[in-house]
This record gives structure tokens, sequence and C-alpha cells, in this order.
């Protein structure tokens, strides 16, 4: 087994609302290790998100040890966690979230904007982004003028363009009907193929069975975590859906 | 992120909300053009001003009779004769360090004649200093001397309006004779043109004659007495000095105690000038203080523009602290933002001020005297206002929580 990309032990988050404290992570350790491709699932409040957002480094532990690529990630700064989202991490969003107005190739070159990337490479890498999700003739194609497919995945090569470990996506196919979803799951799967690392956040378990494993959250804490048996190969489904 | 990559951004983010953009910085430049406009219209007025009394003379001071009180009436200044030609003779020869030059004056009126053409004027009874005391040069000919003077000469300078109403062809003036009053009298020169005085009179409408000729031949009297003196002190600083000393001589010559009123008075034309240039003063600094207000005003409304801006913003905040801009990063980007708008709103308002100052300029005919330091000066606060309107709203969103910012709707 290749050495672990995220290593977490005893992971705490609490949220204060108001007087009320919730624990959000009551002790959450879980290793993914190098070309894994693992899907979170549970129920809203089971501690997904929460899970998700601090392997995402948008937020930090209260208590517990997370290492990224075997760094202590858990104390660091506000600043020192930008730089760890922006050279380790890719996010995709179920929002897609991309900026309104702006063409995909600008969209997919903001990563590189924060990272000191002369302008030339910046606009190399997110062409060469853009062809690997098969957009290359859309470029200069904003947001509206995409479906959401497409967005989902300017988003994606958005993600990949600072070369990232590890790539989280957050319930990537809640805004997309049923084909899209396959489709956006096999980039998902030709990436991890490839050697990407990534997590997916999901509800609905037959996304989840893309992945090859499955953690179930419940109440702050793993309740589940196993294989993926008979797993769903997206190229296959569409090969297989060409053919009906 | 580097400068140019975030002016990059900046100017996109701007440019897609145009209308709002502009508004934003109208402030701005309604702000510039008026403190560009104003400071060149404070300027130029200053200008106008100075030269018009730079007209009158330099370091200037006009020695007049004073008045006295005869059997318990009082006259009014300038009533009697006190003043005679031995008194600006006496300063002329012994004030030598402070006075630079003494012109005594007679003035009277007097029609003119030359052929067919005739003209009322004033014409002045003086001496060659007065060219001096006035700074006032000849175009063509030569000043009359103390032989003239002496000998009551026949002899004149025309003012340039005289010369146009006399000689409308202008072909050949000096030599002729004309006919001062019934006095004929040969032109030996030509006053250079100087135009209107500070309160509208045509300066140039005016004839020199020897100050003999002028009391002995056209007014007709054997007196001594002097209408008035115009003094030149040699420098600014000795202004003071000089009339100082004048009023110890003159005292002195008139048999006049220290403590009586004197009978003569000195009028000191530089306070004059100098409180004719304060009030050209105070106007500019008023109407430069408004323009400064409004630049506040102007400020305030960026400052207003971007914090609307970074609320409705809020998602695309997150979105670049996902991806990995730094709370600085997004502080500079909206910085960056605010002092464009300044910036750009500055530059139109340069470009608007100048026009401005330049139309004044040509339809008030005065200088249009554009200060680069007082332009750069206002584009470099126009580009502080907009750091100081930028700074809160950047601050706000630089210290978005990104996990919320990405949630908002």
């Amino acid at each position: 087994m290749n050495p672990p990309v995220v290593e977490t032990r005893e992971l705490v988050k609490i949220y204060r609302m108001g007087d009320v404290e919730v624990q959000a992570l009551r002790g959450v350790s879980l290793n993914i290790a190098g070309g894994e491709f693992m899907a979170v699932m549970g129920a809203s409040g089971s501690g997904k998100s929460t899970f998700m957002n601090l392997i995402g480094c948008l937020d930090k532990p209260n208590k517990g040890i997370y290492l990224l690529n075997g760094n202590d990630v858990g104390r660091l700064s506000r600043d020192q966690l930008a730089r760890v989202r922006g050279q380790q991490i890719g996010f995709v969003f179920q929002g897609f979230n991309l900026l309104a107005r702006t063409n995909a190739l600008e969209n997919v070159e903001l990563p590189m904007l924060y990272q000191g990337i002369s302008s030339r490479e910046r606009h190399q890498r997110a062409g060469e982004a853009l062809a690997r999700v098969g957009l290359g003739d859309r470029r200069d194609h904003t947001p509206a003028q995409l479906s959401g497919g497409q967005q989902q995945r300017v988003a994606i090569a958005r993600a990949l363009v600072n070369r990232p470990t590890l790539l989280l996506a957050d319930e990537p196919t809640g805004n997309l009907d049923s084909r899209t979803s396959v489709e956006v799951m096999g980039i998902f799967q030709e990436l991890n193929e490839q050697g990407l690392t990534v997590l997916l956040v999901t509800h609905e378990a037959d996304i989840a069975r893309h992945a090859k494993r499955v953690v179930v959250f419940k109440d702050g804490l793993v309740l589940e975590d196993r294989l993926v048996e008979r797993r769903r190969l997206s190229r296959e489904e569409l090969r297989e859906e060409a053919r009906a | 992120m580097n400068i140019l990559a975030s002016l990059r951004t900046a100017l996109r983010a701007l440019r897609k909300n145009k209308l709002r953009s502009l508004l934003a910085m109208l402030g701005i430049v309604i702000a510039v053009a008026a403190v560009v406009a104003t400071v060149s219209i404070g300027q130029g007025a200053q200008a106008k001003v100075a030269a018009q009394m730079a007209s009158l003379g330099s370091n200037l001071l006009m020695v007049v009779p004073g008045s006295i009180a005869a059997h318990g009436v009082a006259t009014g200044a300038g009533a009697t004769q006190n003043l005679t030609r031995d008194d600006a003779t006496a300063i002329e020869r012994e004030l030598t360090s402070s006075v630079l030059a003494i012109a005594p004056i007679n003035r009277t009126s007097a029609q003119v004649v030359y052929g067919d053409q005739n003209w009322f004027t004033q014409t002045i009874g003086t001496t060659a200093a007065y060219l001096e005391v006035r700074g006032w040069p000849l175009a063509q000919g030569e000043p009359f001397g103390r032989e003239e003077d002496a000998a009551a000469a026949k002899v004149c300078i025309l003012g340039k309006t005289v010369v146009d109403k006399l000689f409308p062809d202008a072909s050949h003036v000096l030599g002729e004779q004309i006919r001062v009053k019934h006095v004929p009298c040969k032109v030996i020169g030509i006053l250079a043109a100087k135009g209107q005085s500070s309160w509208g009179q045509d300066q140039d409408d005016i004839i020199l004659m020897p100050w003999s000729t002028v009391v002995r031949r056209l007014v007709g009297t054997q007196s001594d007495a002097v209408g008035q003196m115009m003094v030149s002190a040699r420098s600014p600083e000795q202004v003071d000095d000089a009339q100082r000393e004048i009023t110890a001589l003159l005292r002195q010559r008139h048999h006049q105690a220290e403590t009586a009123e004197p009978d003569f008075q000195i009028r000191n034309l530089a306070e004059m000038q100098n409180a004719a240039k304060e009030n050209t003063n105070t106007i500019a600094v008023l109407l430069g203080s408004v323009a400064l207000i409004s630049l506040i005003v102007g400020a305030i409304g960026i400052a207003n523009v971007m914090l609307v801006s970074v609320t409705e913003r809020t998602r695309e905040i997150g979105i670049r602290m996902a991806v990995g801009a730094r709370g600085r990063d997004v502080l500079f980007q909206f910085l960056t933002e605010a002092v464009v708008l300044a910036s750009v709103g500055g530059v139109i308002g340069l470009v608007l001020g100048v026009g401005i100052s330049k139309w004044m300029a040509t339809k008030f005919d005065w200088p249009s005297l554009l200060s680069p330091p007082v332009m750069a000066a206002t584009m470099l606060l126009a580009g502080f206002a907009g750091v100081v309107a930028g700074f809160y709203p950047a601050l706000r969103a630089s210290r978005l929580d990104p996990i919320e910012a990405l949630r908002f709707e």
C-alpha cells in the first residue's frame, strides 16, 4: 500500500451556536492512501461536511491530528492553510463555484494566480487542463454559455491545474442529471487511474459505488468503513447505454 | 499574486459593472476636476492681479499733499499745495540709499489736435523719472531730460491711445507737431502699450510732457506746487525705509514737529498689492477647501460601492480562498480595485479640470496657469483617497471565513 496522503487521529470539531456546543466530529481516525478513491457518505448532520472542510484545510480541528502528506497541517495559520489549499488540494463543489462572466480558461487559471505562475505558463497549463476534461474547444465560453456537466468539468480542470495530491469533490453530481453524473464520475475514475487520490462526499449510494472504498459517517463518528463490491465503472456504463 | 496580475483582475472586475464603476468614480472625477480647475483659476486670477499691480510700478510710494486745518475747518487730502518741486529735488538728492527714483506729477486735461483729428486726454507734467518709477518703456523715440524741463520745452510723449486717435494711419508720428491746448508740441516719443489698470482705466490715454511745460505753459502758473510725487524704492524691503525717511525729510523741510499731523500723506502701494494678493489667496483657499471636501465625498462614494461589492461577491471571495488566495491576496485585490477606481476617476477629472481652466482662461482673459505639482499632488491625493476608501471593505473581504463565503447565496 502507498504511504497515506491523509492521516487523521481522533479529529474533534466543535461548533458553538450561541450557548449550545455542537460536536460535529467526535474523534475520527482515518487514513487515505495515495491513489485511493474514497467516498464519504452519511446523512446531513453526520459530520461528513465538517470532515471534508477539515481535510480541505478550510477549517481547523479543535483536537486531534491531521497529517497531509505527512505534514501536520492542523496547527497552521490561515495564510499557511491557504498555501496548502493552493498547492496540494483541488476542490470540486456541488454548485460548480465558477466565477460568473469569466471565461473557462480564466476560471481554470485562477488557482495559479496565487502561486506566482507567469501568465504564459498559466495560459498553457489551463489550456491543457481543459483539454484533459474534454473542453479544449470551450475555453472562451463563460459559465452561462456552458451546460451543467461542462461547468463541472471546468471546475475539475481548475482543481487539477496546480497538480494537487488530493482531489476533494463535495457532492459533485448533486446538480447534474444521471447521465451527466456518470460522465463526471468517469472523469474522476480516469484521474484516479492516473494516480490521483480522490475523496468524494455524496449521499447517493449509486454515486458512491464509483469509488473503491466507502466510509459512512454518523453522529460525528465513522460508522462503517468498507471496500466497494461490484464497483461501477463509468466507461462500461456509458458503453452499455450507447449500445441500448 | 503580483501587481500586474491583480491590476488586470481589478480592471476585469470593474469592467463587469461599468455603470456602477462610473458612478463610483464620479465623485472623484468632480473633485479632481474642481481642485485642478479652481487652483488654476485662482493662480490665473492672482497672476492677472499681480500683473495689473505691477503695471502701476514696483515698490511704489505715493506722496500727496495732506489735509490742513485752516481756522478749524479741515480740508481734504490733496487740497493744499504744500508739496513743491524743491521737496522732490531734496528727496532725490538726499535719500539715494533707499529711493531709486522720484517723479513729481502735475496733471491737467487738455484738448489735443493734429491735422483734422482731435482728442481730449490727460496730460501729465513730470520728469523722465516717471518712466522709471512706473516701469514703462518707450516704444519709439527718446524721453525728455533736465534741459527740456528747465526750458519748459514744447515736446511731448504720447500714449498708445492718443497716437491711435490723432494718427489713424499711424505712418509717421515721431517729429510731428501736435497742439496741446494752445501749445504746439513736437512728438519725441511713444509709450509702450500698457492696457487697462486694475480698475478699468485706459492707462494709454495719456500725454507726458516736461513738468514745467505743463505747469508754466498749459496751466500757466508760476507756482512750484506739485500735485503728487511717485517714488520707487530700491527694493521691496526698502519701501518702509523710504517711507520713513521721506516722512522725516518732509517734516523737516515743512518745519513740522514730530507730534504734529503731517501736512502730506504717503500711500504705500506695496500694501495695496499685498491686500489684493491676499484677497485672491483667500478665494483660492476657499475654492480649494470646497474641492477637498468633494474629494472626501468622492472617497465615501467609493467606500460605499466597495462595501456593496464585497457583500455581493462574497461567494467569489470564498472561491478564491478555496483555490489558494490568502487573506492578503483578497485584501490587495479589493484595495487595487478601489485605487484603480480613484485613479481612473482622477485622470478623467484631471483632463476635465484642465479643460475647464483653459476655457475659463480664454473667457476671462487671464493666463491659464496649470501647476504640475498641484496636479501631481491632486492625483496622489485621489489615489490615497482610493486606499483609504478601499481599506475597510477590503479588510472585511480578507477576513471572511472561506466555508461561510462559499455557502453564501
